[in-house]
């Protein structure tokens, strides 16, 4: 089975600091690292090559440094990786992104699967891969959970909703975005880090994937950031105690009545 | 093939920036290795601490397993015996990541280092082909068997007894060894007895031998998760061919493989002192005191940048020595069948860059796990804070794998043996300098980068050839009697080795880099020389004191007054610069 898992190198939110005065993130030092949620893609997309055979191509589109995290996802156990970088895609937006990853998957060949992670830590949007599947008209499903069955037509999977799930059918080729819960990402190997050392990763320009101008970066954007700011802060919480449950209710009351809201 | 540098020569030459490996040399692979094994520890070792540390059943040896599925634990071993056959290199940094794990590492250590090597290095192909595929995958557990009751630094002095039993097919030994590392989960033991009662001999020893037994748990003030027992041999029955090495030779053996042994502690203590660092870091920029936290006090900076410095200084001497014996690998055909061999008596040569490494490496993780605890106050000896724990693990490392003592009186008795035997010129360079000392001399003013700390650091050179051409001239070989005089000279060899290094690595960095890349690392140099002169005139002195007596006494006085001056610079400022770069990132920093 082909199968292309689509990644972003994020950086590692769980590191980084807010600037206290400007309210921004502070980048500076903060170590980048694969999207967390597209290492749960990557892991389906392996375990799926282990079962029915096949081979996993990495795509990601990014700056030159961004080929440190393909060559995680090689000594992870992905075949191939291809870097997406030219300085017409800065500035893209995720309908941008789409548009150009839709492209240089066109470019890799006719994929019966793409796997996603559901969204990036940094921008937590989740639209890359469903722009994915629509640029290239596909079927989709988003937040997969877990995958109950591959089939050489279609394919069993899990879908998490609002309070349970969704056992949904989902017809090939189709891009799938997954949950962190779906499975637990391997370690890269020794030897798949010595592999991964040597191979060679291509990059590919706009040219090379046949994008045209006027949809990919910035120009290519519908929407633009105005601004970034953090949220201010609202007021202090307040404890209330007591000796029992019930006290602490009567005094919560008392409050809530106090300031008309009950 | 690269000329090779030799072992101790560092005393008498000049070695430039680029013949000393650093850290800034880690090529992708490198660096590749190093995070996996640092999200391995943090994802899986660490959260399950407690287990460890009360030694429930199968954790450890189960993570040790999934390690060596990875392939992290075979990185020493050729591929053909399921190995990754990595450059040495990667087996420091592979060994400085897990340190952070504590308990774990110690097993982790002891498997992949003492337990495998010897076999790796002295077994005979069929040996090799029947253990290091289980040893490389985790699959089997190694333990190394030497100490005994009362052969721990004196090891020759063991008592366990082999004999060929009247078939002919198998040794049997009796016996018992104490301090086993991973004893109790070890399904291989390399261990040593004396054949005929006078022939010290290696063996590789299955658990399951018949007459081979396992004593109970020792109680340890720290790596409480590791196991340390007794192994007893009461009529074992080992099959000849597990002999190891040649018999009576098991000397060679023990030595060598305690060489890397020495080095690999070295970078475990600097990546464990990095760990501790980064705690403390944290810890002094969320503590509030005085409404202001901790990292903003001038004697918590204070700590934080000597801490810095310290592991700064190990790190470099590690890299340093790991660079020799890189180089000394590639240089050999190991497809030769005693290229395992060639390996360990090669290492042989950096013995006392290894016994350096060991020295500085367990000192200062003991300083940085002091000052860790000490930053956390009153929580850092609470159980609750994980500094607590790396305090009480630090403290063996002074002890195992030679006591720092021993290690001590090594490196001179090594160096005096190379000198001996024309390895180094040692004596030359004594005699070259007690002309050079008595004419006048001019030092001049040099503008190159850390042009004070270089001279100061020639003149460190300078004093260790005058005290060591003194002491050999006063006690020829009775010298080896006077073991403070040896043990201030191994001092003063630790402190060359490191200071060097330090400054060689901040010229490389500057080399490559630029200056301004390479600020932190002078500051550190400076700070570092700095705070040694005094040191090192006081050590000097000492010996000289010990020596002589009289007019020889003061003119040795006022030699040792014009080789050890040198401006103070502002170290506090330094130092303050030096902790704002580890409190910014919140780690171990050395390049901003």
């Amino acid at each position: 089975m082909e199968i292309i898992v689509c990644i972003k190198q994020v950086p590692d939110t769980t590191e980084v600091k807010i600037d206290p005065v400007k309210g921004t993130l502070i980048r500076e030092g903060v170590p980048s690292i694969v999207n967390p949620f597209d290492k749960n893609a990557l892991e389906a997309a392996l375990q799926i090559r282990e079962q029915k055979g096949g081979k996993v191509t990495v795509l990601t589109m990014g700056p030159p440094q961004a080929v440190d995290a393909l060559r995680e996802c090689l000594a992870m156990g992905a075949d191939e990786a291809v870097l997406l970088s030219d300085r017409a895609f800065a500035g893209a937006d995720s309908w941008a992104t789409s548009y150009t990853l839709a492209k240089a998957i066109e470019k890799v060949g006719k994929p019966e699967l793409i796997f996603c992670g559901k969204q990036a830590i940094d921008g937590d949007t989740a639209q890359v891969g469903p722009g994915i599947a629509e640029h290239l008209g596909l079927p989709q499903a988003t937040y997969v959970q877990k995958i109950r069955e591959v089939q050489s037509e279609q394919l069993l999977v899990e879908r998490a909703i609002e309070g349970g799930y969704e056992v949904i059918t989902v017809p090939l080729p189709a891009m799938i975005a997954v949950e962190k819960s779906i499975n637990e990402p391997r370690f890269p190997t020794m030897m798949g880090t010595m592999k991964a050392h040597k191979k060679t990763i291509p990059t590919w320009s706009a040219a090379d994937i046949g994008a045209e101008a006027d949809k990919i970066g910035l120009d290519g954007s519908c929407t633009q950031v105005k601004r970034v700011f953090a949220p201010e802060r609202k007021g202090q919480g307040e404890m209330l105690t007591g000796e029992t449950e019930n006290e602490v209710c009567l005094l919560l009351l008392e409050k809530l009545q106090g300031a008309k809201i009950v | 093939m690269t000329e090779l540098i030799k072992g101790g020569s560092f005393l008498i030459s000049q070695t430039e920036p680029e013949q000393v490996y650093t850290p800034e040399d880690f090529n992708d692979f490198h660096k590749m290795v190093s995070d996996t094994v640092a999200s391995f520890i943090k994802e899986k070792v660490l959260p399950v601490t407690d287990s460890i540390e009360k030694m429930e059943d199968g954790v450890t040896v189960g993570l040790l397993r999934q390690m060596g599925e990875l392939g992290f634990v075979g990185s020493d071993i050729p591929e053909k015996f399921g190995g990754a056959e990595a450059d040495k290199i990667t087996s420091l940094i592979i060994a400085e990541q897990v340190s952070r794990g504590g308990s774990f590492s110690v097993a982790f250590g002891a498997h992949t280092g003492i337990g495998t090597l010897p076999i790796l290095f002295f077994g005979n192909e069929e040996q090799k082909k029947r253990y290091l595929p289980g040893l490389a995958s985790g699959q089997k557990v190694a333990a190394y068997a030497l100490t005994e009751a009362e052969a721990g630094s004196d090891a020759m002095n063991a008592k366990t007894r082999a004999v060929l039993s009247e078939d002919g097919k198998h040794y049997i030994l009796n016996g018992s060894k104490q301090f086993i590392t991973n004893a109790s989960w070890a399904d291989v033991i390399v261990t040593y007895a004396k054949v005929d009662g006078q022939h010290f001999t290696a063996f590789i020893v299955d658990r399951d031998a018949p007459g081979v037994s396992i004593g109970a748990e020792e109680h340890k003030m720290g790596i409480k998760g590791s196991s340390t027992c007794s192994v007893i041999f009461e009529d074992a029955k080992v099959p000849v061919e597990n002999l190891l090495g040649q018999l009576g030779k098991g000397h060679q053996v023990a030595f060598n493989i305690l060489n890397i042994g020495r080095y690999k502690l070295g970078v475990g203590c600097s990546g464990a002192a990095k760990y501790a660092l980064e705690l403390a870091s944290r810890y002094a920029q969320e503590r509030i005191q005085f409404n202001l936290p901790l990292a903003k006090f001038g004697l918590i900076k204070s700590k934080i940048a000597d801490m810095n410095i310290r592991t700064y200084v190990t790190e470099s001497i590690c890299y340093r020595t790991g660079g020799l014996i890189n180089s000394l690998v590639e240089n050999l055909d190991m497809d030769a069948e005693d290229a395992g061999q060639k390996v360990a008596e090669g290492i042989q040569e950096y013995a006392t860059e290894c016994s350096i490494v060991k020295i500085v490496g367990s000192e200062t993780l003991d300083f940085v796990a002091d000052e860790a605890v000490q930053i956390h106050g009153g929580y850092g000896y609470s159980q609750e804070y994980a500094v607590e724990r790396i305090y009480r693990d630090s403290r063996i490392n002074r002890i195992f794998e030679g006591t720092n003592e021993i290690n001590r009186l090594i490196i001179p008795a090594t160096l005096l043996k190379k000198a001996q035997k024309g390895e180094i010129p040692l004596i030359q360079a004594a005699l070259k300098l007690q002309e050079e000392l008595l004419m006048p001399t001019m030092q001049e003013e040099s503008d190159e980068l850390l042009g004070k700390e270089v001279q100061a650091i020639e003149n460190f050179k300078k004093i260790f050839l005058l005290i060591s051409g003194t002491a050999a001239q006063k006690y020829g070989e009775k010298l080896i009697k006077e073991q403070e005089i040896l043990g201030r000279m191994a001092d003063m060899v630790d402190e060359i080795f490191s200071a060097e290094t330090a400054m060689l690595r901040a010229k490389k960095i500057a080399a490559a880099k630029g200056e301004d890349a390479a600020a932190l690392a002078v500051k550190m140099t400076v700070c570092y020389v700095n705070e040694l002169v005094p040191k090192f005139e006081a050590w000097a002195k000492e010996v000289v004191a010990a020596m002589e007596e009289g007019d020889t006494r003061r003119t040795l006085f006022s030699i040792l007054r014009k080789l050890t001056r040198y401006e103070q610079e502002n170290v506090f400022a330094l130092k303050r610069e030096i902790a704002d770069a580890v409190l910014k990132g919140n780690k171990y920093t050395v390049t901003v």
